[in-house]
């Protein structure tokens, strides 16, 4: 058990109030004096090449200020890698896909603006499309960018240790395929901006981002002003996995009409155009060859992968990466070799989602392993106790775990579930409708580098003691878009410095505040955590030095425990410090009377030493990784993992799947606020179960998203979801703050392969597509029975 | 054309110039400033614009202004009692039920009608009871935890 007060705890949330009463501000929810609506032209046609554009009508529209083309904007590509830097603002010569923007119009409402938009004119030369990503490679397929050659975005080739020792060593092997499909990450609030500039110049956004840092500097870089210009705050969130990391049109556009008309300007999306700017989960297309020896032991993997990432590279590159490196654990696998594009199709661009790259590669891979225990006649959860890595370990890409329960995480879920008397005999399955299944995962706790080269600090905090003596104000750039970072600074702060979560306030995902990569690569808790902690010592070692100076007792005597001033050496004489600040604060009410000093009189006699006292933390990692190419991408301070158990039930005449239960067990290190731990799990399960089931963005021949509605495109409702049992394993992190690291997305991992391996259990046949339809299983029904009566 | 309206929205009593297409989520959002009602989806797909409507859990966004003349309309900022959150309210926030709490207002009222109709519903009803009501980040656990604190079914 630990000595912590807060820390490990189930402590409310420090905006759970403001939410439950309606009082929390989302973007939306701003408002200026003023403030002009904006509104987009999306291109209605997936490829074709722009011949003109007449904005005239739209001009003379009463009500209308500003209309912005790429003859404003300006036609510099910006992109997220730098070395894709593939987008402009707006479509110049070309539009890729049916979405892609063209022009921005702000009007006095938002019916003129749209009005407005529907008045430009756009001449449009159509082009042949590129919808499929398995041959968008082809000779004689249209070529999207002239980047791009073939359509190949990004390629990885990488082969860790020795490929064909591990094909000679090996006693069983197999190849297997899975595909899946673009998905959208459906959080509940759109995106949205509001944008002004003051009389000095200086641009102030604020954006449902997950990545204020990110989108200040492409905001500053294609808006052609300086950063220190540009101010980028995050309001409260509604959700963002992953999406909303990258800096939209929507953004740029919004603060180029600003700039353009002198007057706030908002901007909105509606759920369709969430969809169309996407920027979610890529569809995979994988291929992988596992070998194993008898004894269970990996011998080597082998694996292709090509995914579809839609018109442009977005944070795609680091996907296709993630793609391959993630499958580096938590298994011991010597021999890995991987092959990996990425391409562009006519489609939205597809970015990073929740479990970034890794977890369609993942549900393949813990999918071979079972089907290889089935083969050996070994149970699947003892196969994967024979290979996991234990803390110390290094991967065969050069990833380091320097702690890891993957051991505990799967004991856990085995017994928790009772796997062993639901499971039917090692290696059999059952085929009857009734179905478990059990998966692992691997995930980073915080990318080990920025998407931008260069030394930055991933983050700073800056923690300010009040003046007035008593709280402490907590300065972040960290992005809270509802997984709780807000909560994790409060209570180490509150910690180090022995208050109440009420005296600390958090100011935070703002620019003007400090640097914080953001909201991405579940990096929050360990990264900003960390800095955290730094600066609420530093303001600890302040004011203890100026009290200590003033009782004549050496600093180091001192603490601060429950708003006190405690004495490690007995009593001290304090009588001098209250009657200073009794003698400052006359006439006021609920003075300090107790037998010792509290922190508010330590902190404000310390202001009156030492003027205003600022603590200031900061954190990068140390020099990560490998030095082969794209070693960056998949390096950590720490690596998470996770197990789970899936069991369904499913009815052999129609396919309809039933999850009644899923058991997770995942590794944070430890858990800073335990409620928070589970939250992140559950709504891991959620979104992977989507995915695994009912989740798919469809488009029609002509590259239009036919679902672009939370009705067609279908998540799970509380309906669909069964009980989700939650089990926290705590390794201590020796590279995270209090030993701990990540819990977003690691959690996800194990989910669709959990599923996939209970529906073989239930059904003796293998789905090779996402998401798993009813009509699917009924399709591999049919062909299984029918092979059963061709071999007859 | 714009056409007079009144109503009650949280106990107080308004008289608006509408127009005709104006939602109920507009009015409660644009015109009294009432931003704790979301929009999500603004076709009625997701629940975050949920308010009771003479006691009825209503999409706002699918509801017009001017059919709601003469009705009592609560909303998320109605629940909480002179400062003090309401059990379920307080239940939401103590069980971990709120992470982005973009749901939040639509799941507090569709739960606070559930509620009132029935004080002690079991599982299964909560979960029919909100499952017009989309959350992406609990996996609706918590969220189904805290109802059932409310209604008195977690004592176990």
């Amino acid at each position: 058990m630990s000595d912590y007060k807060l820390l490990n705890t189930r402590a409310p949330r420090v905006d759970a109030v403001d939410k439950a009463t309606g009082r929390a501000v989302y973007t939306d929810d701003l408002k200026r004096s003023g403030m002009l609506y904006a509104a987009l032209l999306h291109s209605p046609l997936a490829h074709a090449r722009i011949l003109n554009i007449d904005t005239s009508r739209a001009q003379k529209l009463p009500g209308v200020k500003a209309v912005v083309t790429h003859h404003e904007a300006g036609i510099e590509p910006y992109g997220v890698s730098p070395a894709r830097y593939d987008e402009t603002i707006f479509c110049h010569d070309r539009v890729r896909y049916v979405g892609d923007e063209i022009a921005a119009v702000a009007a006095v409402d938002l019916d003129t603006a749209l009005q407005a938009v529907s008045l430009i004119k756009v001449d449009f030369e159509e082009l042949p499309l590129v919808l499929d990503g398995l041959t968008a490679m082809d000779e004689g397929q249209p070529q999207l960018h002239e980047m791009y050659e073939k359509n190949i975005c990004a390629e990885v080739n990488w082969h860790f240790g020795d490929i064909e020792q591990g094909r000679k060593e090996a006693d069983l092997i197999r190849t297997d395929r899975l595909t899946s499909k673009m998905q959208d990450a459906a959080f509940l609030e759109p995106q949205s901006v509001l944008a002004e500039v003051d009389s000095h110049g200086n641009l102030t956004m604020w954006s449902s981002t997950q990545a204020p840092h990110y989108v200040q500097r492409t905001l500053a870089m294609a808006l052609k002003i300086p950063l220190h210009k540009v101010r980028v705050i995050k309001p409260a969130v509604g959700g963002g996995f992953g999406p909303k990391a990258s800096c939209s049109t929507g953004e740029l556009a919004t603060c180029l009409l600003a700039m353009k008309t002198g007057k706030p300007v908002k901007l909105t999306f509606d759920r369709e155009q969430v969809f169309l700017h996407s920027r979610a989960r890529h569809q995979f297309f994988h291929t992988m060859t596992t070998g194993i020896k008898k004894d269970g032991t990996l011998s080597f993997l082998e694996h292709q992968c090509i995914l579809d990432g839609g018109a442009y590279a977005s944070f795609g590159i680091a996907t296709v990466y993630y793609a391959g490196s993630l499958l580096g654990g938590p298994y011991r696998l010597k021999n890995m070799k991987y092959d990996g594009r990425r391409v562009v199709t006519n489609k939205p661009a597809c970015g990073a989602q929740r479990g970034h790259g890794a977890v369609i590669a993942r549900a393949l891979f813990e999918v071979q392993l079972d089907r290889l225990a089935e083969e050996l006649g070994m149970d699947p959860i003892e196969l994967r106790l024979r290979n996991v890595m234990e803390a110390g370990e290094t991967t065969c890409n050069e990833l380091f775990v320097s702690s890891f329960g993957m051991r505990e995480a799967l004991e856990a879920v085995r017994d928790s579930a009772t796997w062993r008397q639901k499971r039917s005999q090692a290696g059999r399955i059952r085929r009857n409708g009734k179905g478990i299944g059990a998966a692992c995962g691997f995930f980073v706790s915080g990318a080990g580098y920025p998407i931008y080269r260069s030394q930055t600090y991933h983050c700073t905090v800056i923690t300010k003691v009040d003046d007035v003596g008593g709280g402490v104000t907590v300065m972040s750039g960290a992005a809270d878009i509802g997984q709780g970072s807000d909560t994790v600074l409060a209570m180490i702060t509150a910690e180090e410095l022995g208050l109440s979560l009420d005296d600390v306030k958090i100011t935070s995902g703002d620019t003007a505040l400090s640097v914080d990569l953001g909201a991405y690569s579940s990096r929050t808790t360990l990264m900003t955590g960390h800095a955290c902690r730094e600066a609420a010592q530093d303001v600890k070692r302040q004011i203890l030095a100026a009290v200590g100076g003033r009782l004549g007792v050496p600093p180091e005597t001192l603490d601060l425990r429950d708003g006190l001033v405690v004495s490690l050496a007995g009593d001290i004489d304090f009588s001098a410090l209250r009657e200073e600040y009794l003698k400052e604060h006359k006439g006021f009410r609920d003075l300090p009377s107790g037998p010792q000093l509290t922190f508010r009189e330590a902190s404000r006699i310390a202001f009156l030493e030492l003027g205003s006292i600022v603590g200031t933390g900061k954190y990068k990692p140390p020099k990560l990784g490998g030095s082969f190419k794209g070693a960056t991408v998949g390096t950590s301070p720490a690596f998470g993992c996770s197990a789970q158990i899936a069991e369904v039930n499913i009815d052999l005449e129609t396919g309809e799947v039933t999850v009644d239960r899923i058991t997770g067990a995942h590794d944070c290190g430890f858990a800073i606020n335990m409620t928070q731990v589970e939250g992140q799990m559950q709504g891991s399960m959620m979104m992977g179960m989507g995915e695994a089931l009912m989740e798919q963005v469809q488009y029609d021949q002509k590259g239009r998203i036919v679902n672009a509605n939370l009705a067609e495109y279908k998540i799970p409702t509380s309906l669909d979801m069964p009980h989700l049992e939650a089990i926290v394993v705590e390794s201590n992190e020796p590279h995270g703050p209090y030993g701990a690291k990540e819990v977003g997305e690691g959690a996800i991992m194990p989910v669709i392969p959990s599923i996939l391996n209970a529906i073989y259990d239930a059904t003796g046949v293998r789905i090779e597509e996402l998401p798993i339809t009813p009509e699917r299983i009924i399709a591999a029904l049919h062909a299984a029975k029918n092979a059963l009566l061709d071999s007859k | 054309m714009k056409k007079i309206i009144s109503l009650t929205v949280n106990g107080v009593e308004h008289e608006l110039a509408v127009e005709p297409r104006r939602s109920l989520l507009e009015l409660l959002r644009e015109d009294l400033g009432l931003t704790g009602t979301h929009k999500g989806c603004g076709i009625g797909d997701c629940g975050t614009c949920t308010v009771l409507v003479d006691g009825v859990a209503t999409f706002s966004c699918l509801t017009l202004a001017i059919q709601v003349e003469g009705c009592s309309i609560e909303t998320v900022e109605s629940l909480a009692e002179n400062g003090r959150l309401n059990e379920l309210q307080q239940a939401f926030v103590d069980q971990g039920a709120i992470q982005c709490g973009f749901c939040t207002p639509g799941m507090l009222m569709t739960s606070t009608e559930l509620l009132r109709r029935n004080p002690h519903p079991q599982e299964p009803e909560i979960r029919r009871a909100i499952s017009g009501n989309l959350c992406r980040c609990t996996g609706y656990q918590k969220i189904v935890e805290a109802i059932k604190t409310v209604a008195g079914e977690n004592d176990e």
